[in-house]
């Protein structure tokens, strides 16, 4: 069996408790630095500022996490398109025209949030 | 452990290899013929493509017609624009707005940013970085965080790359594949 490198790097990213509190903690509020990614994961786990880059690193290779500057800041973005794409290639959820997929979209955005 | 309900984000930051030409992945963004193939459809048109063009999505008749049998009217123009940048096939800036809905529509443009790198192996990096400081309703809209949760409203910026890899690399969007 030939493997998908980049398939490879997503599931072996996913694989680390602490890798995917890191992504829950992006899908809770994304565009976070070093530091608050850090002192997120400090009241959960003793681990180094050395041990959270190595994580984010991994989860940079996997493309999971996309960094971006602003001003003096680097910022961590989560990347939806890698699971995306794992989603879209086992589940068929779209095999009915996609034009129908904004069809229930003024219904949305009509309800009171 | 149990996510809470996201903030979505002010500032979305999509990224996608596909194995293409540069050109190929800027023709299926910037041509019509090919907008209309994947995502969402439509008719996408910079009119000019340089600075200071214009941009404007218009539907396809069965995009129209699906929406009329849902019920709720169509707009001529889907969303439409300004283009700030282009630097062909690398670089694609434009302001955006949805006029499909009242609620969106209402809420200021935010900026689209398209970039793509070549690497090696002749795959290209596409990066999409939509920035929505003022338009809540958008920002959700275009996460897909609705889709997920059975509201509807579609797959977002992460489906539309999907897809758009599907086609490039294939020659098929989702919806043709067979089960």
């Amino acid at each position: 069996v030939t493997d998908d490198p980049e398939l490879h790097a997503v599931f072996k990213a996913l694989a680390d408790p602490s890798r995917r509190f890191l992504l829950d903690l992006l899908y809770e509020r994304d565009g976070r630095t070093l530091t608050e990614l850090e002192a997120e994961l400090a009241t959960v786990t003793a681990m180094t500022r050395f041990g959270v880059m190595k994580h984010l690193k991994v989860l940079e290779e996997a493309d999971l996490v996309v960094t971006r500057r602003q001003g003096r800041e680097k910022l961590h973005h989560l990347n939806p398109v890698p699971i995306r794409l794992i989603h879209d290639r086992w589940i068929d959820k779209y095999t009915e025209r996609n034009v129908t997929a904004l069809l229930h979209l003024k219904d949305q955005l009509e309800k009171p949030s | 452990m149990t996510t809470t309900a996201p903030v979505v984000s002010a500032t979305q930051v999509y990224r996608v290899y596909i194995k293409a030409t540069a050109d190929a992945i800027w023709t299926a963004i910037t041509d019509p013929e090919w907008t209309n193939r994947y995502g969402y459809t439509g008719y996408t048109h910079y009119e000019p493509l340089e600075k200071g063009g214009t941009l404007t999505v218009v539907p396809n008749d069965e995009f129209k017609a699906a929406a009329e049998a849902g019920g709720f009217p169509c707009p001529d123009v889907l969303i439409d624009g300004e283009v700030l940048e282009v630097d062909a096939p690398h670089r694609l800036v434009t302001t955006w707005r949805m006029l499909m809905d009242p609620t969106t529509a209402a809420e200021p443009h935010s900026t689209i940013t398209y970039e793509i790198t070549e690497l090696e192996g002749g795959v290209c990096r596409l990066t999409v970085v939509h920035e929505l400081p003022d338009s809540p309703a958008t920002a959700r809209l275009v996460t897909g965080i609705d889709e997920d949760q059975g509201m509807g409203g579609g797959g977002g910026h992460a489906w539309i790359l999907s897809d758009l890899k599907s086609l490039l690399e294939t020659g098929k969007v989702m919806a043709d594949r067979q089960p």
